[in-house]
């Protein structure tokens, strides 16, 4: 691989010249490391007359928006609106004192419809996990805040994939706004959590309808990329066949092509449902009542029992909405035979009925079923903080230690010599890095990211961001890869660990620091063990499928030239996996920027602690510029990333057809 | 004769970014692939009339699919004119053009395009929902299609339960549910084994009996073509080599190529008595006539006892329309050229 490499490198570069334009450049980055004694300061900072108020800007452009233009009162109208509905669904689920006053629904009654959707979606296994968490949920004392929680997925989640259908539609349509929409999605899905929160505060303000209105902006992209997907992934034929039976441009779309778009359509809407719960959880920042707003109590007055005992419930939420929603999703259609009776045909739903009835009569005669009372709760907290305790009292001079050490030996110098460069260092190496991969296209996209980022004025931050990233990712390879490289080994053994990181990849980000701040309590390296464990998943994940996914002839091939497995690992299956595995990465990065923003208020000093402040503060101009700069850093290493990967992969198949 | 129901003249079918630009190049003399283009339709001009099948063959990338969806204008074409009906179907409205296959056009595809999320009766109602035709009447004819194919028990199936013989049943139920003139199949069978091949091609033999349509019917399968065709249309990168009966076709290829392609056929299965005969000019020949429908192969006995040098050939109404020579149909029977 490293020959093709330098050979594509050789045809990028300048062929007669002995160095490499992208070598050049990494020198000149050395050199003004080296001699930054030496520099104008205006090199070693970005200048004040480098750095422009795009804050002001921005926070001038709402307030045009906002009170000029008068769009406020449309975007109250329409959370208006919202908050209707989540009155509705507040009422019916923990009664709400609201229209149509008639919940809230006993939770016995929501006990088997839930395990009859499950099991009608996918047989006893779906019916057990559906119940099983609805009943932890009733009998650990944790309805209300839950269903605070899940009335606002009812709410949001529906607005948003019809949001995201017809956006989708009207893209795959129109291939002018496909190409204007594209790159705002690459952009939306890159900025973290919060960027979505202030100007949502700033037109809406705080409390559960701007929550569930930022829940949908965060959740509509997946809806809007999945939709076009299966749009274009439906079969010419078929379409062809549509209009051979005399189908109108409408009746193709709607009876055609979206009914065979259904897959992609609905794994769409598991992404939005899972998207809803990461946010709402998150949005208890902005004064979402539920199990968010509870985690956030628990873990800032370091109430672990109760911490844990939330985690544990949003886990099964998410793990329950995932898995019945992408039953749902993959759920293929069939047929009743000839001459099933009408009883027979709707058996579940009779079933269903049945049971609800004799539930609910249930509830009216007990009044546990209806709702568990805060006494009759049964808790694990105390249990939970016995053994965490006990374990702590272990663990905790290590961890201690551990603590220090990483701080003291590592952490610290590591930041500060990061702090310590020039910023026209970094310039220097990411275009080099850039012109390395992509040439000087690629060079300038990267420097198109980067300095603009310089320009805000948050050079530090972002560099502390960029430094908790690094050693995050880092370490998360460290043991991620070879934990990869470990769980490929057996066929089964790679099922079971690409089965654990779907299900962890499942839990809101939030979920993370529960354990870090167990055991960590609220410093940095908590925030980068939550980020380690959040940006390993990624990793662990892709190097299974790398290396699972080789075709086997290519590894009988080696088997055939005596290479041994070691050998076989590291000549033909690392190799081929490497494009993989820097997808993996590329994600892993990701998932560390959104995560070190999230872990931001258990205490760093970066972007993510601005951002924090701008929310606090309902400063949108710096929330933005905080949410683009993290969004620039992250699509930066998306680009270089994915170039690599590109690359690679040409050279491999080069390889292979040379072979 | 009655008019025919496609007319097709000089169409010319080109892909890429100046299709048009490009056909007007080739026209004058440019090479046929180049800057990006394909030119997958050249000049083709032909006629279909009612109750006749045409079968349009080729190899793969011969321009036989881009032909038959410019018949059926799912796309349009780059030159030239498509009439059917005497209507030239270009020039029609988006309106007039669903009128159109709502009321007259069917058409089969090679890898079925059923709607996955409707059951199989469904399916074959989908084109009269369309039309707008009342449930209950709809559901009634799309169950008698499915009589007609053999697939009546299967009428709540999901075509993905289905075999593929089975779904491309549907497919030929689904585009007969119209009652259509005009019937365009594209590769019917080639997504099916052998076996349920023949089978279909049986069936189809006895669908295409009971009406008369205008037929387009698509093969890359020279003994499909022979089987089931009127005339056959011989495609070679986008125009027809040659459009003619099987006889004509197998006794006098008109280009090399069509020559090529019909070498490895046994000749005696595909030659009837009547493409042989010569005129009688008079002289009077004895004994009891052949059948000019009868194929040489079918003769073969006869032509091997029969000691007449000339024998008569009589049509389906009996009466004696030319002679065989003996030597030539022996001739053909074993294998040498005539
Ligand atoms: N939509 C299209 N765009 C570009 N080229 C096409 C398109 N459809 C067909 N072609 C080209 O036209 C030629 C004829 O294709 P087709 O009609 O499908 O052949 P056949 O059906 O005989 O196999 C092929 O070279 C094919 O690549
Ligand atoms: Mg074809």
């Amino acid at each position: 691989m490293s020959a093709s490499l330098d050979q594509h490198a050789a045809s990028v570069g300048n062929r007669s010249h002995p160095l490499q334009t992208w070598q050049i450049l990494l020198a000149l980055a050395f050199v003004l490391a080296v001699g930054k004694a030496l520099l104008p300061p205006g090199l070693v900072r970005p200048p004040e007359w480098m750095i422009l108020p795009f804050d002001d800007w921005i926070n001038a452009a709402f307030d045009f928006i906002r009170n000029d233009l008068g769009l406020v009162v449309v975007t109250r109208a329409i959370a208006d609106g919202i908050e209707w509905c989540l009155d509705v669904t507040g009422n019916l689920l923990y009664g709400r004192n609201r229209w149509p006053r008639i919940g809230p629904v006993p939770w016995s009654v929501v006990l088997v419809s839930m395990t009859m959707l499950g099991y009608a979606l996918g047989g006893w296994r779906l019916a057990a996990l559906a119940g099983g968490t609805i009943l932890w949920i009733a009998v650990m004392g944790q309805w209300r805040w839950s269903m605070e929680t899940l009335s606002v997925i009812l709410v949001a989640a529906p607005v948003s994939v019809l949001l995201g259908l017809v956006t989708g539609v009207a893209a795959w349509r129109w291939r002018a706004f496909e190409r204007v929409l594209n790159p705002l999605l690459n952009i939306a899905q890159s900025m973290p959590h919060f960027a979505y929160m202030i100007p949502v505060v700033v037109f809406i303000g705080v409390g559960p309808k701007a929550g569930a209105v930022v829940t949908i902006i965060f959740s509509v992209p997946p809806m809007i990329r999945l939709t076009l997907l299966g749009l274009r992934k439906v079969p010419s034929e078929v379409v062809e066949a549509g209009k051979m039976s005399g189908a109108s441009q409408w009746n193709l779309l709607t009876r055609v092509r979206i009914p065979t778009a259904r897959t992609e359509i609905l794994i769409g809407v598991n992404q939005v449902i899972m998207q809803c719960l990461a946010m709402v959880v998150l949005a208890s920042f902005i004064g979402m009542p539920g199990l968010g707003q509870r985690l956030l109590q628990m873990l800032q007055a370091l109430r672990i029992g109760p911490a844990f005992e939330i985690g544990i419930t949003i886990v099964l939420i998410a793990v329950t909405l995932d898995r019945l929603s992408r039953a749902w999703a993959m759920r293929k259609p069939v047929h009743h035979n000839p001459g099933t009776s009408w009883a027979r045909r709707h058996r579940l739903w009779l079933i269903w009925a049945g049971l609800a009835v004799a539930a609910w009569l249930l509830a009216q005669m007990v009044p546990y079923f209806h709702i568990v009372a805060r006494g009759q709760a049964l808790s694990l907290a105390g249990p939970i903080n016995a053994v965490v305790n006990a374990f702590l009292d272990v663990v905790s001079p290590f961890t201690e230690a551990l603590r220090r050490f990483l701080i003291v030996q590592v952490l610290i110098p590591f930041r500060d010599a990061i702090l310590w460069l020039p910023y026209t260092t970094v310039l220097a190496v990411v275009a080099a890095a850039g012109w390395a991969l992509g040439g000087w296209r690629s060079a300038l996209v990267c420097l198109a990211f980067i300095v603009p980022i310089a320009m805000t004025g948050w050079w530090d931050r972002a560099m502390i961001t960029v430094y908790t990233v690094l050693t995050a990712v880092t370490v998360a390879a460290l043991f991620g890869i070879p934990c990869g490289i470990w769980a490929a080994g057996k066929p089964s053994r790679a099922r079971r660990t690409l089965l654990v990181c779907d299900t962890l990849q499942t839990f809101p980000s939030f979920i993370y620091l529960i354990p870090v701040v167990m055991l960590f309590g609220v410093s940095d390296v908590a925030v980068l063990a939550a980020v380690m464990v959040f940006a390993a998943v990624p990793l662990v994940r892709y190097t299974v499928e790398g290396l699972t996914g080789i075709a086997p002839e290519m590894l009988e091939a080696g088997q055939m030239n005596g290479a041994t497995r070691w050998q076989a690992l590291r000549h033909i299956r690392l190799p081929l996996a490497f494009p993989t595995l820097l997808v993996g990465f590329n994600q892993s990065v990701m998932f560390a920027l959104f995560m070190v923003i999230i872990a931001a208020f258990i205490g760093t000093q970066d972007l993510g602690q601005e951002m924090q402040r701008a929310l606090s503060a309902t400063d949108v101009g710096k929330g933005l510029v905080l949410g683009f700069a993290v969004a620039f850093l992250g699509l930066m290493v998306d680009h270089l990333l994915m170039r690599w990967s590109d690359r690679v992969r040409t050279g491999n198949r080069r390889r292979q057809g040379a072979a | 004769m009655a008019d025919p129901v496609i007319r097709c003249r000089n169409v010319w079918k080109a892909f890429g970014p100046d299709p048009a630009g490009h056909v007007r190049a080739v026209e004058g003399g440019a090479p046929l692939n180049a800057d990006g283009h394909v030119v997958a339709v050249r000049d083709v001009s032909l006629e279909v009339r009612r109750g006749e099948m045409l079968v349009v063959m080729g190899l793969s990338g011969s321009g036989k699919s881009t032909l038959v969806r410019c018949l059926s204008r799912l796309i349009d074409v780059t030159g030239g004119q498509i009439t059917i009906e005497g209507q030239d179907i270009g020039a029609l409205s988006e309106r007039d053009l669903i009128a159109l296959r709502r009321r007259k056009m069917g058409m089969v595809f090679q890898s079925f395009g059923l709607l996955p999320n409707r059951t199989v009766l469904e399916n074959v109602a989908f084109p009269l929902e369309m039309r707008g035709q009342e449930r209950g009447a709809r559901i009634a004819r799309a169950r008698a299609m499915l009589e007609l194919v053999g697939l009546a028990e299967r009428e709540d199936y999901y075509p993905r339960e289905l075999s593929g013989g089975q779904q491309q049943r549907v497919g030929i139920a689904r585009s007969l549910a119209i009652e259509p003139e005009i019937w365009f199949l594209d590769e019917p069978f080639s997504a099916l084994d052998p076996l349920i091949r023949k089978e279909m091609q049986d069936e189809f033999l006895r669908l295409k009996a009971l009406s008369e349509r205008a037929i387009v019917f698509i093969t890359h399968d020279f003994d499909e073509a022979l089987r089931l065709a009127d005339r056959i249309a011989i495609m070679k990168d986008g125009a027809i080599e040659q459009c003619d009966t099987a006889d004509r076709i197998v006794l006098d290829p008109a280009t090399e190529y069509v020559a090529r392609f019909t070498a490895g056929v046994d000749r005696a299965r595909v030659v009837h008595a009547g493409a042989l005969i010569q005129p009688l000019n008079g002289v009077a020949v004895e004994g009891p006539p052949v059948a000019s429908g009868d194929t040489i192969r079918v003769l073969a006995r006869r032509l091997i006892e029969d000691e007449r040098g000339l024998i008569p050939v009589a049509d389906a109404s009996g009466r004696v329309v030319g002679a065989l020579q003996r030597k030539a149909a022996l001739d053909l029977l074993v294998g040498e050229a005539p």
